[in-house]
C-alpha cells in the first residue's frame, strides 16, 4: 500500500479499495517501526489522524468525498497546527503548541486530508543537511552515513521511506529541491506569493515559500493544487487565479526550448555531476524540446546577496522568540535582560545564533545601506537576467547542488561550504521564480535530481515537463536498497 | 549668558479604527487585560501583518488638514529592539517614506497672537502594549490589549521657542485630529501622549544644543512643568560649565523633576530595514482628493469666519474655534439668539465656567444649545436681565424645566419694560423720598450719575422685575425735570 | 573583512544572545567567513536599481476595519511561560 503514489491512494479510495483508516494505520504503523532508523518525523498525531480518517470514511459513506478525503500526508513542522506543538525544529518551540491553524494547514484540513503529524527539519529552516534540527539528526533512506538535504530533510526522507505519500515543505534558498534531490523524490517550490505564508513560521520573509514533495510529478500537481491560491490574510500573496496543475501534465514536450545557463555548467561543476545532467537532458532533446545556451551574468552574487537578506529578515523574525508569550524561557532570571538573553541562546542552536548576529550585524547602524539595501538591488539585477532569458526560453534546467549528498559531518563545521550547497537553488528565490527538483540519475549510489526552473506563475509547465520525463524514465521509482 | 531655548515635539496619536493597524483585533479602552491581544497583537510564530484602510484614510486626512505633503508611496520599516510590551521584538513604523511629509499649523499664543510651527513628518506606526509594575509580587504583569493600535507619530521642527508654545503647539494639534474625527484627543488614556525634545544654545548661535528627550508627557501642563524643570536643569549644568548628555528621561511629575530613564540607555541600534511582510503602500491623486472632500472646516478657518462673519475679537474666535464641539454648539445657540459676540460672551463666560464647576466636556452639557439661544434671545429682547437669564440656564441645568419661557414665568423673571408702567412708579418713588430728591439736586452734574444709585435700587424695590435700564432712562429724565 | 572580539559580543548582546567564553572564537571566525563571503555585493554597481521588496512589484493591499477576532486570552495563555490574573510575567521592568 505505501508504494503506491499519492493519486493512486485517492482512487483507491475513492474506488473503495481500502478504507481511509486502513491506508492511515498503514502509514502510522510504518512510522512506528521504521522511523526510529531515519528520524523524519518530530510529531506523529496518531490519534486525530485516526479519527480525520474515520470521519473521512463516514463522509465517503454519506457520498460527500472528494479525491482528498482521508488521503493521508503530513506538514513540515514549520506549518502552524492548530493544538498541535509546531517546533520548527527548535527546543524554543518544543512546547509551542500552535493555537491556530496556518493556512496551508487549513486547506489540507478542508478537503478532508489526514495528517499523519509534523516532519523533521534544520532548526527554523536555517540549514542544507538537516543535522541542525533539536530533534536530532535526519537520515537518508539511501544512505545513513549521508545526510537528506535540507531544511525540510524530514519531509523528503519520510516520502522516500514511503512513510507518507506527499509532504507539505518550505523552501527559502533549496529547502524543497535540494533535499528532494539528495533523497530521489519530487519537490516543488512555487512563484513567491502563490502559496500562502500565513501560519508558516518566517525565516526569510521575502524569500520563503510552500510548496509539495512527493514522489510524482502528478503527485506534487495534486497538493499544489491544495496549497496554492491567494490569501488575504498574506499581505505578499498573489491575487491570481489558480489553474488545475494537472491540466497540463501531458501536453508534448515538442517545440519547447530549454535554456542552460553557463554559468550553471561552468568548469567548477563536478565532471560526473555534469555528464549525469546532460543526460537527463538529452531525455528532452528525444522528447522534442531544443536545447538553448543561456548566460545569467549576475549568478556568482546569489550566495553573497542571499547571505545578507536571509540572515538580516531572519535575525528580526526571530526576535518574537523572546521567553515572554510563548516558547522556552530560562530558569530563573534575575532580570528582564537574563530573561531575554538565556532564553533565546538556551532555545536556539547555533546555526541560528550564527545566523541571527550576522543579520543583526547586516542591519547595524551605517550597515543598511552596504549589507541590506544592496543586496534587494542586487536582486533585481538576479530578476532581470532572468526576465531576459525568459524571452528567449521556456523552461531553465541545471544542478539542484553540486553533489549527491554529502555525509553527517562533512559541511557542519564551516558554515561557508554549507552555504555554498545552495549555489544553484538560491538564484529561483531571489527571483522568486518557481522551481523544482525531480529524480534525473544516480551517483555512488545516491539520486541526483535536475533542477528545472521556469517563468513567473509557470508551475504547470514545470509539473508537465516533469510529468513527461517521469512518463520517460524511472528515476522517480527507483527505492532506496533495503527499504522495508 | 543669556540662552535659546530649542524644543521639538513628537507627539502620539491614536488613531480612532474601529480594529488595529494590522489585525482585526478591536482597539476598544479598558478592557480586561489580554483579552484584545490577538495572535497577531502577540507576535505569535507564522503570523503576518494586513494593514487597515481606515488607518491610512485617516493619516492622509490628517496631513491634507496640516497642508502637507502626502506620500503616495509609503513604506512600513521595522525598527528593532527587545522589550517585554513589544511583542515582536520589533515596532512597525516607517522611516525614510512616511505617509506624511512637511506641513504646517499655526498655534495660538493668546490676546489673538499666533506663529507658524513647520511640521516635519507624521508617519504610521503601532502602538505598544502596557506593563504594569504593581500588583504581581515584585514581577512585572504584560497587557498586549493596546499593540497594534494605529497611531500617527506627528513630528514637529524645533522651531517652539518656549513651554507656553508646546503646550500650545500640543492643543492645537489636538483640536486638528478631534476636529477630524481621527482621533479622541483625550490625554487621561494616553489616545494623544508628547515626547519632548529640549535643548539651549546661546542666543545668537546657530548650532543646535545637545538635546534630551523626554518620554511620554501625558497633560498639557505637564508639557509645561517638564519642558520648565528641564530647561532649569540644563541651564544649571551648563551655567557651571558642564554638558547635556544625550539620552532618554522620564518627567516625575510629583517630584516635578525629569530623570534619566535606565531601560532606554542601552537601546541605540534600532536596525530599521523595510518590512518584508509588508509591501510599499501606494495612492494616487484620485484617492487623495476623495479624502480632501471629506474634510471638515478647521479651526483655523473657522476662526477667520468667526471674526469675518460674526465680528467676534480674535482672542473669542480662537477660543471657541479650538474645539469643534464647542464651535458647534456656540453657533446653533447664537443662531437662535441672534446675537453672536453676546452668545460668545456667554459660552466663554458663565457656560464654561459651568463646565469646569462640574468637571464636564460640552458634549454632557445639560442645557442644550437651542436652549440657551432662546435664554439669550429674550435677554436681547430686554425680556429678561442678564441675571435671570443666568437663572433660567441654572434651572434647567438642575433639571428644574426645560422649556425657556415657561421657566421665565415661572420664576417670575420677566421685565418690566414698558416705560408708562415705570414712570408711575418712579414718580411714587420721587414723592416718597423728597430728601434724595433735594440730596441729588445739589449734587454737581458730573458727580450725578454715583447719586442716581439709591433711586434705582428703591424704583426696582417697589416693582419687582423693572428692566433696569429703563428705569436709569426714566430716573434721568424726571429728575432733570425738577432740577 | 573580520570582527574583533568585541564587535562579536556587542552583536551578541543587540541581538539579546549570550554567547559564553569558549564560543566566541567560533562565531568570530564564522561570523567573519561569512562577511568575506557577501563583501563581493560591494563590488557591484547598483546605480539607480529600485531595491527589490516583492518579485511582482506589488503592492499593498489593504483590509476593511471590521474587529474580526474575538478573546481567546485563556487559549493562548495556556502556552506562555507564566501568567497572573490574565498578565503575562516577567522580571520587574524598571523604566
Amino acid at each position: 500500500m505505501h508504494n503506491k503514489t499519492l493519486a493512486q491512494i485517492s482512487q483507491d479510495l475513492q474506488a473503495g479499495e481500502y478504507s481511509s483508516v486502513e491506508v492511515t494505520q498503514h502509514f502510522l504503523d510504518r512510522i512506528k517501526n521504521l522511523d526510529g532508523q531515519y528520524n523524519s518525523f518530530i510529531t506523529v498525531t496518531d490519534e486525530l489522524a485516526l479519527t480525520q480518517a474515520k470521519a473521512a470514511d463516514e463522509l465517503r459513506a454519506a457520498g460527500n468525498a472528494n479525491e482528498w478525503t482521508g488521503v493521508p500526508m503530513a506538514h513540515k513542522d514549520i506549518f502552524c497546527t492548530d493544538g498541535v506543538r509546531t517546533s520548527c525544529g527548535s527546543k524554543m518551540l518544543d512546547k509551542f503548541i500552535a493555537p491556530y491553524d496556518s493556512t496551508v494547514a487549513d486547506n489540507f484540513n478542508k478537503v478532508g486530508a489526514v495528517s499523519l503529524g509534523k516532519t523533521n527539519m534544520d532548526e527554523f529552516a536555517m540549514g542544507s543537511s538537516s543535522e541542525s534540527s533539536f530533534y536530532g539528526a535526519v537520515k537518508n533512506p539511501w544512505s545513513e552515513e549521508h545526510v537528506p538535504g535540507g531544511s525540510s530533510g524530514g519531509s523528503a526522507a519520510a516520502v522516500a521511506a514511503r512513510l507518507a505519500p506527499g509532504i507539505t515543505a518550505t523552501d527559502t534558498g533549496g529547502s524543497i529541491r535540494q533535499p528532494a534531490s539528495f533523497c530521489g523524490v519530487t519537490g516543488i517550490k512555487p512563484t513567491y506569493g502563490r502559496v500562502s505564508r500565513f501560519g508558516m513560521i518566517s525565516y526569510a520573509s521575502s524569500l520563503d515559500q510552500g510548496g509539495p514533495i512527493a514522489r510524482t510529478a502528478e503527485d506534487a500537481a495534486m497538493m499544489l493544487n491544495v496549497m496554492a491560491g491567494f490569501d488575504k490574510k498574506d499581505s505578499t500573496s498573489i491575487e491570481r487565479d489558480v489553474p488545475d496543475y494537472r491540466a497540463d501534465l501531458n501536453k508534448s514536450m515538442k517545440g519547447m526550448t530549454i535554456g542552460l545557463p553557463k554559468e550553471y555548467f561552468s568548469k567548477d561543476l563536478d565532471p560526473v555531476m555534469a555528464q549525469t545532467i546532460q543526460d537527463a537532458i538529452k531525455e528532452y532533446e528525444k522528447m522534442g524540446a531544443t536545447l538553448k545556451e543561456i548566460s545569467l551574468p549576475n549568478t556568482n552574487l546569489c550566495v553573497p546577496a542571499y547571505y545578507v537578506i536571509a540572515p538580516s529578515e531572519c535575525s528580526a523574525n526571530l526576535s518574537r522568540m523572546d521567553g515572554v508569550r510563548f516558547g522556552h524561557r530560562c530558569e530563573d532570571p534575575k532580570d528582564i535582560e537574563d530573561l531575554f538573553k538565556r532564553s533565546r541562546s538556551e532555545g536556539f542552536g547555533d546555526e541560528v545564533q550564527r545566523r541571527i548576529m550576522l543579520g543583526s550585524y547586516a542591519l547595524s547602524a551605517g550597515f543598511y545601506d552596504a549589507y541590506y539595501k544592496k543586496a534587494q538591488q542586487v536582486r533585481r539585477l538576479i530578476k532581470n537576467d532572468f526576465v531576459a532569458a525568459f524571452n528567449d526560453v521556456d523552461v531553465i534546467m541545471s544542478p539542484v547542488a553540486p553533489s549527491p549528498a554529502f555525509k553527517f559531518g562533512e559541511k557542519s563545521k564551516d558554515p561557508v561550504s554549507m552555504y555554498l550547497e545552495d549555489i544553484y537553488t538560491l538564484s529561483t528565490n531571489l527571483a522568486g521564480l518557481p522551481g523544482m527538483s525531480i529524480p534525473a540519475g544516480m551517483i555512488n549510489d545516491l539520486p541526483v535530481g535536475l533542477q528545472l526552473i521556469g517563468n513567473y506563475f509557470d508551475e504547470s509547465r514545470l509539473l508537465n515537463c516533469a510529468h513527461q520525463f517521469q512518463n520517460a524514465t524511472d528515476w522517480h521509482t527507483k527505492t532506496p536498497t533495503g527499504l522495508k | 549668558m543669556e540662552w535659546e531655548v530649542v524644543i521639538g515635539l513628537e507627539i502620539h496619536a491614536q488613531l480612532a479604527t474601529k480594529s488595529k493597524i494590522f489585525s482585526g483585533s478591536s482597539t476598544e479602552y479598558g478592557a480586561d487585560a489580554n483579552t484584545q491581544a490577538n495572535i497577531y497583537d502577540l507576535g505569535l510564530p507564522g503570523v503576518l501583518p494586513v494593514f487597515n484602510e481606515e488607518a491610512l484614510r485617516m493619516a492622509v486626512k490628517f496631513g491634507l488638514a496640516i497642508d502637507a505633503e502626502i506620500g503616495m508611496k509609503s513604506v512600513f520599516d521595522r525598527k528593532n529592539y527587545f522589550y517585554p510590551d513589544s511583542p515582536k521584538g520589533y515596532q512597525i513604523t516607517q522611516l525614510h517614506e512616511p505617509i506624511v511629509g512637511m506641513g504646517h499649523i499655526d498655534i495660538d499664543l493668546g490676546e489673538g497672537k499666533s506663529r507658524r510651527i513647520n511640521v516635519t513628518r507624521a508617519h504610521l506606526e503601532e502602538d505598544a502594549g502596557k506593563s504594569v509594575h504593581e500588583g504581581f509580587d515584585g514581577q512585572s504583569g504584560i497587557d498586549l490589549n493596546r499593540c497594534g493600535t494605529p497611531l500617527i507619530e506627528i513630528v514637529s521642527e524645533p522651531e517652539l521657542r518656549s513651554s507656553k508654545e508646546a503646550s500650545a503647539y500640543f492643543r492645537k494639534m489636538q483640536s486638528i485630529v478631534m476636529y477630524l474625527g481621527i482621533c479622541d484627543g483625550d490625554l487621561s488614556q494616553g489616545s494623544m501622549r508628547c515626547d519632548c525634545n529640549v535643548s539651549l544654545r546661546p542666543k545668537g548661535q546657530e548650532e543646535f544644543g545637545t538635546r534630551t528627550e523626554i518620554k511620554n508627557v501625558n497633560s498639557f501642563k505637564n508639557v509645561e512643568r517638564a519642558i520648565e524643570v528641564e530647561i532649569e536643569r540644563q541651564m544649571d549644568i551648563l551655567e557651571d560649565g558642564g554638558s547635556i548628555k544625550q539620552e532618554t528621561r522620564l518627567f516625575d511629575a510629583d517630584k516635578n523633576e525629569t530623570r534619566s530613564m535606565r531601560s532606554k540607555e542601552v537601546e541605540n541600534d534600532y536596525r530599521y530595514f523595510p518590512d518584508p511582510d509588508l509591501l510599499p503602500v501606494i495612492i494616487d491623486e484620485e484617492y487623495v482628493e476623495a479624502i480632501r472632500a471629506t474634510l471638515p472646516e478647521l479651526p483655523e478657518q473657522k476662526k477667520a469666519r468667526f471674526e469675518a462673519e460674526h465680528g467676534l475679537s480674535a482672542y473669542n474666535a480662537s477660543v471657541l474655534a479650538a474645539n469643534r464641539e464647542m464651535a458647534d454648539y456656540f453657533e446653533a445657540a447664537a443662531g437662535i439668539s441672534g446675537d453672536y459676540k453676546m452668545t460668545a460672551n456667554w459660552v466663554m463666560g458663565d457656560l464654561s465656567a459651568a463646565l469646569n464647576k462640574n468637571e464636564i466636556s460640552i458634549n454632557e452639557i445639560p442645557v442644550s444649545a437651542e436652549q440657551l439661544g432662546a435664554i439669550l434671545k429674550n435677554v436681547k429682547g430686554n425680556d429678561i436681565s442678564n441675571d435671570g437669564a443666568k437663572e433660567v440656564f441654572n434651572a434647567i441645568w438642575q433639571g428644574k424645566g426645560s422649556d425657556v419661557d415657561q421657566l421665565i414665568d415661572q420664576l417670575g423673571l420677566k421685565q418690566v419694560s414698558d416705560t408708562s408702567a415705570i414712570e408711575a412708579v418712579v414718580a411714587q418713588v420721587l414723592a416718597d423720598n423728597p430728601k434724595l430728591v433735594e440730596g441729588y439736586l445739589n449734587t454737581p452734574e458730573d458727580k450725578r450719575a454715583k447719586a442716581i444709585g439709591p433711586f434705582i435700587g428703591a424704583t426696582r424695590k417697589a416693582a419687582k422685575g423693572v428692566n433696569p435700564q429703563v428705569v436709569m432712562e426714566v430716573l434721568k429724565q424726571k429728575l432733570n425735570e425738577l432740577g | 573583512m573580520s570582527l574583533d572580539t568585541n564587535q562579536v559580543l556587542a552583536i551578541a548582546d543587540l541581538a539579546r544572545l549570550q554567547i559564553d567564553e569558549k564560543s566566541i572564537t567560533d562565531f568570530q571566525t564564522n561570523l567573519s567567513n561569512v562577511l568575506d563571503l557577501v563583501d563581493q555585493l560591494q563590488a557591484v554597481d547598483t546605480n539607480g536599481v529600485e531595491p527589490m521588496a516583492h518579485p511582482m512589484d506589488a503592492v499593498q493591499r489593504l483590509r476593511a476595519d471590521v474587529v474580526t477576532e474575538v478573546n481567546q486570552r485563556e487559549k493562548f495563555q495556556k502556552i506562555a511561560p507564566s501568567t497572573a490574573d490574565g498578565h503575562y510575567l516577567v522580571p520587574k521592568v524598571v523604566e
